[in-house]
């Protein structure tokens, strides 16, 4: 099944290409007098087994640009196939509104919750308005402004993490970009409602983890989640941006790799291919991990989800001595 | 200033022999000031506390010299000296990041890029941490983070003030994932250390912008800079390159930022302590 979004990864070529035929196949099938049905079931299989070869073996690099595909899922499409009644909350009550960081209430198999996560564009003109989905400090003030109103209203609140990270820019250092994360990181870490924070696509670093304090990590299985881009470690330890793909290897940052380091607490299986070739059954098998990790927080009371949200943050890190 | 006369008493402060890698005029017997290019004695811009006599600039001034300064005579007592770093990653680059430990190490004398214990300013204890700097451009890999965190923890346990020197370029690649994690155990160690009614003061030193400065050291109730501080979240080549324009003069400096409300003071090196002291006996 074709994406039809015509962006396509090199590696993903070779499978886009020949399902096109198979597609254009079909269409003469129906069409004309010519039965070509055992060529397209030759074709089909010829395809699966392309795509069995092409990702059951992706290196690190190739997990980075399936967690940028534009095609991929983003926030507002999950919001559509998990929750009801969302209802957008702006502004950050100081400065402005910022829209690549949004949320809102919304229902969650019928009961109020907090969503909010970064969005990208899928168009240049899109990417233009949601800055990328990189946000200034007024999206983060905004986040913990919601936050903080879900804590109140004692609703659960589900993070989505996709972002290459905050944004670099004169605006945002004059306003406290690293204030407005920090502040974040802190109340985070003490609000009295269960959290859950996935990583749909990029996990890019502080600005990435401003949102992601969560009692629960997730990550979907073809995206990332790092300290610094690779393109940003290749430029300053291997002095060439060019080797980002090496990079990549050596910060081991995919959600296998975060899985086997116990950084995270669970990887979401994605359909054959990757998210984008099949966004509703990606979005299904998020619900699920979801429900399943809110049903196990939702015995808890305030104080003990904040301990354990503690206790989880505070254990990260590897050291000898005591 | 009667204080400022004294002597570092913590002198571990290593000989050039084990000196960090500075820059090659700062070495030897004189130095070059890296802003008004004035050569100066070496051993009077030591005892003015690496502030140069002719134009101010606030040279670098190794961790455990400043904590000789500015703590009173005798009361430090370090802690968690011996927690050492590991390679989680198994990380390489165009060097091992193990050999690159160990050269700092071998070259500084110190475990990592973390100084901590407890002291007293003026009479007040502090639970107090300052950065090595020159141990890896002072990055925050777990060794640091757990070293802040137990700052935090143990001010929380003494009911005294914290205090942090910042000097970082921010998380340490080299750790990847594990890095960035200390940012969020450091902000909750500091909520959790909120809960009590003591201060968290905490002093900018130049330079400290990336995930340190996007954690904990924009997290003090009082935030102090020196002057001419490089402090911001993103480095400016970084900011250069995105918006693809020059920024501006005195950009991410300690003054822009105090004129900006993001600091509560700029503090003069020879103001240091007896600003501590002054808070301190306020909201100590
Ligand atoms: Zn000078």
């Amino acid at each position: 099944m074709a994406t039809g979004t015509g962006y396509a990864l090199d590696f993903e070529r070779p499978l886009i290409e020949l399902e096109k035929k198979i597609d254009e196949l079909k269409a003469l099938s129906t069409s004309g007098s010519v039965d070509f049905s055992s060529e397209i079931s030759k074709l089909e299989k010829k395809a699966k087994k392309l795509q069995t070869e092409i990702f059951s073996d992706l290196s690190r690099w190739q997990v980075v640009q399936l967690a940028r595909h534009s095609a991929r899922p983003f926030f507002l499409d999950y919001v559509q196939h998990l929750f009801t009644d969302y209802f957008e909350l702006s502004g950050d009550r100081r400065f402005g509104e910022d829209t690549s960081l949004i949320g809102g209430f919304a229902r969650f198999d019928g009961k109020p919750v907090m969503v909010l996560g970064h969005q990208k564009g899928r168009t240049t003109k899109e990417n233009m308005s949601r800055n990328f989905g990189m946000p200034r400090p007024e999206g983060y003030r905004k986040a913990l402004r919601l936050m903080e109103l879900a804590e109140r209203f004692e609703k659960p609140i589900f993070t989505f993490v996709d972002t290459m990270g905050a944004y670099p820019g004169i605006g945002a250092e004059e306003r406290g970009q690293a204030e407005a994360i920090a502040v974040n990181l802190e109340v985070m870490s003490r609000l009295k409602v269960p959290i859950i924070s996935t990583v749909l696509g990029e996990g890019g670093s502080g600005g990435a983890l401003a949102i992601g304090v969560g009692n629960r990590v997730l990550m979907m299985q073809n995206s990332i989640y790092s300290v610094i881009s690779p393109e940003g470690c290749a430029s300053i330890l291997f002095r060439d941006a060019s080797k980002a793909s090496k990079a990549a290897d050596a910060l081991k940052l995919t959600a296998k790799d975060l899985l086997e380091m116990k950084v995270i607490d669970e990887v979401i299986q994605e359909p054959a291919g990757g998210a984008h070739r099949d966004p509703p059954k990606a979005a299904e098998a998020l619900g699920k991990a979801l429900r399943k990790h809110l049903g196990q927080l939702s015995g808890m009371s305030p104080d003990e989800l904040v301990r354990d949200r503690y206790n989880k943050f505070r254990a990260f890190g590897v050291f000898s001595g005591r | 200033m009667a204080w400022f006369s004294k002597k570092p008493r913590i002198a571990v402060v290593p000989e050039p022999a084990t000196e960090p890698p500075q820059p090659s005029r700062m070495q030897g017997l004189w130095a070059k000031c890296e802003t008004c290019d004035e050569i100066i004695y070496r051993q009077e811009l030591e005892k003015n506390w690496m502030v140069c006599p002719h134009c101010e600039h606030h040279h670098a001034w190794p961790a455990r010299a400043r904590l000789g300064a500015l703590l009173d005579a005798d009361s430090f007592e370090e802690f968690d000296k011996e927690l050492e770093p590991q390679d989680p990653l198994g990380f390489s680059d165009s060097k091992k990041y193990k050999d690159r430990l160990k050269s700092s190490r071998k070259n500084l004398g110190e475990n990592d890029a973390f100084i901590s214990g407890v002291g007293r300013i003026d009479g007040h204890q502090v639970s107090v941490g300052c950065f090595v700097f020159e141990f890896m451009g002072g990055s925050m890999g777990s060794v640091v983070g757990e070293k802040v965190a137990r700052v935090f923890e143990r001010a929380h346990e003494l009911k005294c003030p914290a205090l942090v020197f910042s000097a970082s370029g921010g998380a340490r690649m080299q750790e990847g994932i594990f890095s960035l994690m200390q940012m969020a155990k450091t902000s909750a160690a500091i909520a959790r250390f909120r809960t009590g009614n003591k201060p968290y003061v905490s002093v900018l030193l130049n330079p400290t912008t990336g995930g340190v400065a996007a954690s904990f050291s924009w997290l003090g109730d009082v935030i102090l800079a020196e002057p001419k501080a490089l402090i911001g979240f993103a480095g400016p080549r970084v900011i250069e390159q995105t918006i693809r324009q020059k920024l501006p003069e005195g950009f991410q400096r300690s003054e822009f930022l105090l004129e900006h409300g993001m600091l509560d003071a700029i503090v003069h090196r020879k103001d240091m302590r007896a600003k501590l002291a002054q808070l301190l006996g306020l909201v100590g």
